[in-house]
């Protein structure tokens, strides 16, 4: 599988998920920079996290216009697998490809922890070596997650079991207290209905190695990659 | 001053007096001055040498002292001097740093005074060449109840974040404490550290004439002008008026930067690069040209502004944030543009180095500016303030106590020992995926990419021992950062620091400087450790009242193999609890007292720095041959603190029933004496542990054992850890 990280100017988990995908599980990887417009030969593109034009005006707003955005709506739109990750989670957003807003955290602070994501479906490309059920302990790092959708959005989301990730205790239950950041339902990760484009706020990347604290995160990466080698070419 | 004072003019001096005043020199500079020109400064000039004479930039009153410090040994590949401190760290890689204070700035504009003290030392290091890696920041600040210092509080706190956040360097260490002596007046110190590889590093010495120098990133404006001269003196009620002194910072404009820079680190024909921070164009321009042994010709009109009218003095004193001074070989001017370019920032062409021994300052093609780069770097007076030192107090008796228990829960959730979590969960601590310890322990320890060995960092500084004793105080500041280093397996290398004190011209602030440095040098002597970088900032004194005297130690340490790290918190049920080192009768300066409200009197805990090598050589003996489990400093709140620390880390009780020691329980609760380790081991590694002990001759007390949903000590304590935890995560 070969995957195409996006470089946005303010972009910084790139590397990140460079190391995650190609020195942790051994696949090739390319720097895809923001003023590509070809995205041939790329089987994943993940929108990694950071700050792309440093928030201003809102989270991911001015990313969206990038050229890269319209190379990645298409590969989309012919079922390349695309995952976003916190920033990328809001270009998404911003581009129309996920639905939704992701407001200032409720306790209008950033937050940087280890939080517990409850696995609600196997369906999308990137769950698929999950249970449905299946705790993972992945890290946070958002001021912005706070996800919001008005109520027919929010409960077509839930109808079609496109909510991926529910933010949850250690022992599965998606209560109040396990919210790190207001989001409504818990929700901490989404599709769209074909389920080859994720937006997640936690960050997989971070959770590929023992030494780091945990590799919950391999899962998900490596439930793509099974994914694209079940598709035929 | 008075509207009369500020026309008035000293003939003598052939200027005017508020002019002098507006930058903070005094007359026999001035003095000095003219007799380096062999003329009278015009406006820009004074300026300039007003900037660069000023405390901030010149060391003025400290670099006297300074010559005293170690900064040479094996591993150093650059010691002070430059944008920061470079050592070897193996596998061709060395690791820079360098510790800064934004004392000044942070104290009129929280947020943005805090954000570009990240914003310059990120700069620091990535103008070595480096890639930053982890940010550590120092800060003390007033007790919370007064709401001007809960101000700054959350506005450092934020701007730190916001800052760090932003750019993507973790922040990973630090320490915060507070005490009345900071109310208005807090400490903000960075500390950074970077890796490159040892062909990558790259210094600020622009030694070939006919040079291009490009100023890259931000554009210029007004913000900031004589920053470095309103650090350089006292603050007040008028201080607020200062505001304009401050910059502002844009960390999506430093991270664009910060890559720009790495990538133009690979081109051939780059001489050197220098990061525009106190004094901004006029130090950046001035100390480039001056380590080369050069000169520097700039033309100010090719400076890419922000506003309209700005005038030369404006251009050259601003300290805009986000820009950096490159200096090319003419023939790589074109591919070091199209770097720039491509990051999509400014690159101007403003002036070339020269072989004048000069700098020259040109506006509209006439010269506005031009003096010796000598006399303007290097050529003010040292000062040497009268001193007169403090009389040693012995320690007032000793208040004893009816409820230890009661003291453990009270010091956990005081300000300066409770949990810095709510603090360091708002700073991205694990982006660049390195963090394998992150902030709350001991020291954090990065993985080193691409290798199998571990950066440990910590910074410290009990700010109550060196108002105590700067001497031992300071001492004991480098023992506690090398003790913390040790605990996680690794071993020190080497140290920065940053000396925030008061008005250096009372003579009792300027013998407690003098002391302090004197102790640092002593204890960096006997650890082997070189500085290799460091900052002072003085006149911390607002409205006549002087903050403690606060030197911060900033240490790195490499482990060679990162399987072999010790973590602080308990591991294992089970496992038997140690204390290595020796407990004495000593209370004073300790957060116990502090608690009881006592006064600040006595001794400090005495160091032993011969007896504090060897533990620490046992300790990390003990942690290579894998004996130990668990390994926590004993420091702040005493021994019932560090018991009470590893079992909150490791989420596991404990079970002490029979401890005493040979002194009062007081003392040997709450007592902070130094050179001690809380260890766990498993129960089989008893003869081992016992073994490397006796080899090194360290006392070793057995504690108790690991285990249960209580913490037990003694027949008086006996908490559920639940309750402990509470008290802990108290909030701010």
């Amino acid at each position: 599988m070969r995957t195409g990280v996006v470089v946005f100017p303010g972009t910084w988990s790139d590397r990140d998920c460079g190391h995650a995908l190609g020195d942790v599980l051994d696949q090739p990887v390319d720097y895809v920079d923001y003023r590509e417009q070809n995205l041939k030969g790329l089987d994943l593109v993940v929108l990694p996290g950071g700050f792309s034009y440093g928030d201003y005006l809102r989270c991911g707003a001015i990313a969206r216009f990038t050229p890269v955005m319209e190379a990645v709506t298409a590969f989309a739109a012919q079922g390349g697998l695309v995952l976003g990750i916190c920033n990328g989670f809001q270009i998404l957003q911003e581009a129309r490809l996920l639905p939704g807003a992701l407001l200032k955290n409720a306790s209008c602070e950033f937050r940087c922890e280890w939080v517990h994501l409850r696995v609600e479906q196997s369906n999308s490309a990137f769950t698929v070596d999950c249970r449905p059920g299946q705790v993972l302990r992945i890290p946070i790092s958002h001021g912005e997650g706070n996800f919001f959708a008005d109520p027919s959005a929010l409960e077509r989301l839930e109808q079609e079991s496109r909510v991926v990730f529910r933010y949850c205790t250690q022992d599965g239950q998606s209560a109040p207290d396990a919210n790190p950041n207001g989001s409504l339902h818990n929700i901490a990760g989404i599709s769209n209905v074909r389920g080859n484009v994720l937006g997640m706020m936690p960050h997989p990347e971070r959770a590929c190695e023992a030494l780091l604290g945990g590799d919950d995160g391999l899962l998900i990466l490596q439930s793509a990659i099974h994914a694209w080698s079940r598709v035929p070419a | 001053m008075t509207g009369d004072q500020l026309s008035t003019t000293t003939p003598e001096l052939g200027v005017r007096r508020a002019q002098l005043d507006s930058v903070a020199l005094a007359d026999e500079e001035y003095r000095e001055i003219v007799r380096a020109l062999g003329r009278e400064p015009n406006d820009l000039e004074l300026g300039m040498f007003g900037a660069l004479w000023s405390e901030h930039c010149s060391y003025k009153t400290s670099k006297a002292l300074l010559r005293q410090l170690p900064t040479e040994g094996p591993n150093v590949l650059q010691g002070p001097g430059e944008n920061a401190g470079a050592v070897d760290i193996g596998d061709g890689l060395a690791a820079v740093f360098k510790i800064e204070s934004h004392n000044h700035p942070s104290a009129i504009e929280p947020y943005q005074g805090a954000a570009t003290g990240v914003g310059g030392i990120l700069r620091d290091v990535f103008a070595m060449g480096a890639r930053p890696i982890a940010i550590l920041d120092v800060l003390r600040f007033g007790p919370l109840d007064r709401d001007r210092n809960r101000h700054l509080f959350q506005g450092v706190v934020a701007g730190i974040g916001g800052y760090g956040n932003c750019f993507g360097c973790p922040t990973v260490g630090g320490e915060v404490y507070f005490d009345p002596a900071y109310t208005d007046n807090p400490i903000v110190n960075a500390m950074c550290v970077g890796l490159v590889s040892h062909e990558g590093l790259r210094r600020a010495r622009a030694d070939r004439a006919g040079d291009v120098v490009l100023l890259v990133g931000a554009d210029t404006g007004r913000d900031g002008i004589q920053g470095a001269t309103f650090a350089s003196v006292e603050m007040d009620e008028r201080s607020a008026s200062r505001r304009p002194a401050v910059q502002v910072g844009n960390p999506f404009l430093e991270k664009l930067l910060c890559e720009a820079c790495l990538v133009l680190n690979e081109l051939e024909g780059v001489t050197a690069t220098q990061d525009l921070g106190a004094a901004g164009l006029t130090s950046a321009a001035s100390e480039l040209a001056y380590r080369g042994r050069r000169g520097i010709d700039l033309e100010v009109d090719r400076v890419s502004r922000r506003e309209h009218g700005m005038s030369a003095y404006e251009v050259m004193l601003s300290e805009s944030q986000e820009r950096m001074l490159v200096v090319v070989r003419p023939a790589a001017e074109a591919a070091a543009r199209d770097v720039f370019e491509h990051f999509e920032l400014h690159a101007d062409r403003i002036g070339t180095i020269t072989g004048s021994g000069r700098i020259r300052v040109r506006e509209g093609g006439a010269v506005v500016g031009d003096m010796p780069l000598k006399a303007l770097v290097d050529g003010v007076p040292s000062r040497s303030p009268a001193v007169e030192f403090a009389d040693k107090h012995p320690s007032p008796p000793m208040p004893s106590i009816a409820e230890p228990e009661a003291i453990l829960l009270d010091l956990l959730a005081s300000p300066n020992l409770k949990s810095r979590r709510p603090i360091y969960r708002t700073y991205d601590h694990q982006v660049q995926d390195n963090t394998v310890i992150g902030p709350g322990f001991d020291a954090a320890l990065l993985r080193v990419p691409g290798t199998n060995k571990g950066l440990a960092l910590t910074t410290d500084g009990n700010p109550w021992y060196v108002a105590l004793d700067p001497y031992d105080g300071t001492r004991a500041a480098v023992a506690e950062a090398a003790r913390n280093i040790a605990c996680t397996g690794a071993r020190p290398l080497a140290v920065t620091n940053c000396l925030n004190f008061g008005n250096p011209d009372r003579p009792s602030i300027f013998a407690q400087l003098q002391e302090s440095v004197r102790g640092l040098a002593d204890a960096c002597r006997a650890f082997e450790l070189p500085v290799v970088s460091g900052n002072v900032s003085l006149y911390n004194e607002t409205s006549e009242r002087n903050i403690l005297p606060t030197p911060v130690i900033g240490m790195v340490g490499l482990l060679d193999d990162l399987s072999k790290r010790c973590p602080a918190g308990f591991q294992e049920d089970g496992d038997l609890v140690f204390l290595l080192g020796e407990t004495r009768d000593e209370l004073a300066g300790s957060q116990y007292l502090q608690l009881l409200g006592a006064r600040l009197k006595g001794r400090p805990p005495s160091v032993s720095l011969e007896m504090e090598r060897r533990l620490q050589s046992a300790l990390l003996d003990s942690i290579a041959a894998g004996v130990v489990r668990s390994a926590h400093d004993v420091s702040d709140g005493g021994l019932l603190i560090a018991l009470a620390e590893s079992a909150l880390f490791g989420r596991r009780g404990l079970k002490c029933p029979n401890v005493t020691g040979a002194m009062s329980r007081e003392a040997f609760f709450f007592g902070e004496s130094l050179g001690r380790v809380i260890v766990s081991i498993a129960p089989r590694q008893v003869p081992d542990l016992q073994r490397l002990m006796v080899h090194h001759q360290i006392p070793i007390h057995a504690m108790g054992v690991v285990g249960g949903e209580n913490f037990q000590v003694g027949s008086d304590v006996r908490v559920p850890l639940d309750t402990l935890r509470q008290a802990w995560e108290t909030a701010f």
